[in-house]
């Protein structure tokens, strides 16, 4: 409890007391002896007053700023009011009731706040910087990119950095929610936001605090609540409506009726009291705050539900869309594969079988063997290779196994989607897919084996091909089920690679259809036309690592990410990022956004419904004032709770 | 430049709304929010006036909510 919140208790107790003795003195008789009902009224002041006197002095300074229609004037107002028609213990107990409901939502609130910044406590306090051979404690924003800071057994990293001494095993769970501890070693990579296990880590950091990827995720977690949701919009705008019109009721409520009783049916003047403490309950629950807390605080557990299992949501309007969710689109390569090729042939064609023997090992004068045609075409893929970043080309050169000679390597070219041309020791040399082969006219031997298949040819002529495989994620077929079950209707692949390796992926995992031997701006086109062929309400989740489909990512109506520990550019461009990359977890979000919305609707219709129907049995004077403050506070204090709710996973 | 504040007792939602139009308003705001959730507020406002601005916006959430109190 705050020390605002402990005070409001002290007050509430004391005014409850008070209040207690009051209503035994008037139960037994003890004050009918005083005649005068203002002198009366005194006594009763005073726990009034106790538990009162900050809405009071709130009320007064609100209308001395021009803000009258808050709650506080609204509550003063209708105690008032109470008070005028001599209901003195009514005013006491309306007020009373009002400050614990004031204290329990105040508490819930900020209940609710820790439990949702708990677990977004990766935020690390310090840095230890090692200095000139000393070790100090600092700011991890005083850190410089290239110091050196220790990070002692059981402290979370400050800074994403290397590992230049020390080995143990860090611990992404914060991250991740993955709970297996990762090892590390010297030249591993550290991502700020980690606890460190059991052993001493020296480490260089490689980026300002600012960049880290902790600063990061905690930049995006605070600022997903200002993405907001159409279900929070509609609030937002309905609150500015809603406290006019029923304030204006109560005024109408409180002249009109009046006002034709005396003078149309001959009232007397005592019908005003009646009226107006009808028009009181309308004050006390023109507020909307049980609908203006709730709704956002729904969401915001929901987004914390997601990072408790590793999922970083960045706005309320991401999640509210996966509860729409009926069309997931993936990208092949890191998304529903590993990404971690392997060259599992190496296929020579028949040409270069028969003269493997009058071929040049490159870079020698040294004549070939006639049985080495398989290692002559490996080495000339590496060559070939040499500068592309791409993962299959690092798997040829892994497969080689022998540093590369750049220096033999020139006139290196890509084109994107087919694969390069490059010159490698006086010969020029053609690597890529059958679309090169055929734009390049060469006669090649297709080959169908299931797999990425290079094609490689030199000065015109086909040597034969490698075939590159990639395995399937563990938990994508596990992943397209669950997907299924929580009722997306279509999954579809997008892949550059070759149809049958397609096919094969598609069947394995059990997806409906895929496209294959797609150009990064196919995928977009094809995005756009499923865009197209799935229901106006629908929405489309585009799946991929970030490496060149960030505009995919843009254009679908969800775009999730990979996050693979600390890939900036992918956490940039999506929605939703996965930070260990589980497309498992994509079922758990539909699940969670779901949820989350259900509680949504529950607390816009439960306090709604609540208020219309005190507002109508306060005008006809059925609903007391005690209705009206449950209605205002104790129908927040239900939402909050309820809302509370979408924290929780499942 | 851009600076976040912690705050302190903002107790009412509607209120965080309310404050964050009345701090959009005040001459040489480029942008402000108020989060009720995370308890903080980020102004963007002009270099070399901000410590005259910020005493600005205290001023107008005072108006808005007078126990609420901006950690500067």
């Amino acid at each position: 409890m705050t020390k605002k919140q402990k005070q409001s208790l002290i007050r509430i107790i004391a005014a409850f007391v008070l209040f207690l003795i009051l209503l035994v003195l008037d139960h037994t008789g003890a004050l009918s002896g005083i005649t005068n009902r203002w002198i009366l009224m005194i006594p009763y002041l005073v726990p009034y007053l106790i538990v009162g006197w900050d809405v009071l002095r709130k009320a007064f300074l609100n209308i001395r700023h021009g803000q009258v229609f808050d709650e506080n004037f609204l509550m003063m107002i209708a105690t008032f009011g109470a008070f005028g028609v001599q209901e003195y213990l009514e005013a006491v107990a309306v007020m009373l009731f009002y400050q614990v409901g004031e204290l329990f939502q105040s508490y819930a609130v900020g209940k609710s706040r820790q439990s949702i910044t708990a677990m977004m406590e990766i935020a690390p306090e310090y840095a230890n910087l090692e200095k000139d051979g000393t070790v100090e404690q600092v700011d991890p924003d005083d850190v410089e990119i290239g110091e050196t800071i220790v990070i002692r057994p059981g402290e979370r990293i400050p800074l994403d950095g290397v590992v230049t001494e020390g080995e143990s095993f860090i611990d992404t769970a914060a991250l991740t929610g993955e709970s297996v501890p990762r090892k590390a070693g010297v030249g591993d990579a550290l991502i700020s936001g980690c606890v460190n296990g059991n052993g001493v880590l020296k480490m260089r950091t490689t980026k300002l605090y600012e960049d880290s990827t902790v600063a990061k995720i905690l930049e995006l977690v605070e600022n997903a609540s200002s993405k907001k949701a159409k279900m929070e919009n509609f609030i937002t705008r309905f609150a500015k409506y809603y406290t006019p019109i029923v304030t204006i009721g109560a005024v109408i409520l409180a002249i009109v009726p009046p006002l034709i009783l005396m003078f149309g049916y001959g009232a007397g003047a005592d019908v005003w009291a009646d009226w107006i403490q009808r028009a009181c309950t309308f004050l006390v629950i023109s507020c909307p705050c049980a609908l203006v807390i709730s709704v956002p605080l729904g969401f915001f557990g929901g987004i914390g539900a997601a990072s408790k299992i590793g999922v970083l949501v960045k706005g309320s309007n991401y999640l509210e869309a996966m509860a729409e969710m009926t069309t997931i689109v993936f990208d092949k390569t890191g998304t529903l594969t590993k990404g971690e090729f392997r060259v599992s042939q190496v296929i020579p064609s028949s040409y270069l079988e028969e003269h493997a023997g009058e071929w040049r090992r490159i870079g020698t004068a040294d004549q070939a063997q006639s049985g080495e045609a398989q290692a002559i075409l490996l080495e000339l893929a590496a060559y070939g290779e040499a500068f592309s970043t791409h993962p299959i080309a690092e798997s040829i050169r892994e497969a080689y196994g022998q540093p590369v000679r750049e220096a033999l390597v020139s006139d290196a070219g890509e084109t994107a989607g087919h694969g390069v041309s490059v010159t490698v020791d006086g010969r020029k040399l053609l690597l890529g897919n059958a679309k090169l082969m055929e734009q390049s006219q060469i006669a090649f031997e297709p080959c169908r084996s299931a797999g990425t298949v290079v094609y490689a040819a030199a000065d015109g002529v086909f040597l034969g091909c490698l075939v590159i495989s990639d395995t399937v994620k563990e938990g994508a077929a596990q992943a397209v089920r669950d997907m299924k079950a929580v009722g997306v209707r279509r999954t579809v692949m997008l892949t550059g690679d070759r149809r049958e390796t397609a096919a094969a992926v598609a069947s394995e995992i059990g997806l409906d259809e895929y496209h294959a031997e797609l150009l990064p701006a196919d995928k977009v086109a094809q995005v756009e036309k499923l865009l197209t062929q799935k229901g106006a309400k629908d929405k489309l989740a585009f799946v991929g690592d970030g490496i060149n489909d960030a505009p995919v990512l843009t254009r679908a109506d969800i775009g999730i990410a990979m996050g693979s520990l600390g890939s900036d550019a992918a956490i940039e461009a999506a929605d939703i990022v996965l930070m260990d990359d589980d497309v498992r977890k994509i079922a758990g979000i539909v699940r969670i956004s779901r949820k989350t919305l259900r509680i949504v609707k529950q607390n816009i219709v439960f306090a709604l419904g609540v208020k219309i129907l005190v507002l109508l049995l306060g005008a006809l004077g059925i609903a007391s004032m005690w209705a009206a403050v449950f209605a205002d506070v104790g129908v927040a204090v239900i939402a909050i709770l309820n809302a509370m709710r979408a924290l929780k996973e499942r | 430049m851009k600076k976040k504040f912690k705050l302190e007792d903002l107790d009412c939602a509607d209120c965080a709304a309310k404050m964050e139009e009345a701090i959009k308003k005040i001459d040489g705001v480029s942008d402000a929010s108020v989060n009720f959730i995370m308890q903080k507020m980020t102004v963007e406002a002009d270099d070399a006036r901000f410590d005259a601005i910020m005493d600005e916006v205290v001023k107008v959430c005072a108006k808005v909510e007078p126990d609420c109190r901006i950690l500067r």
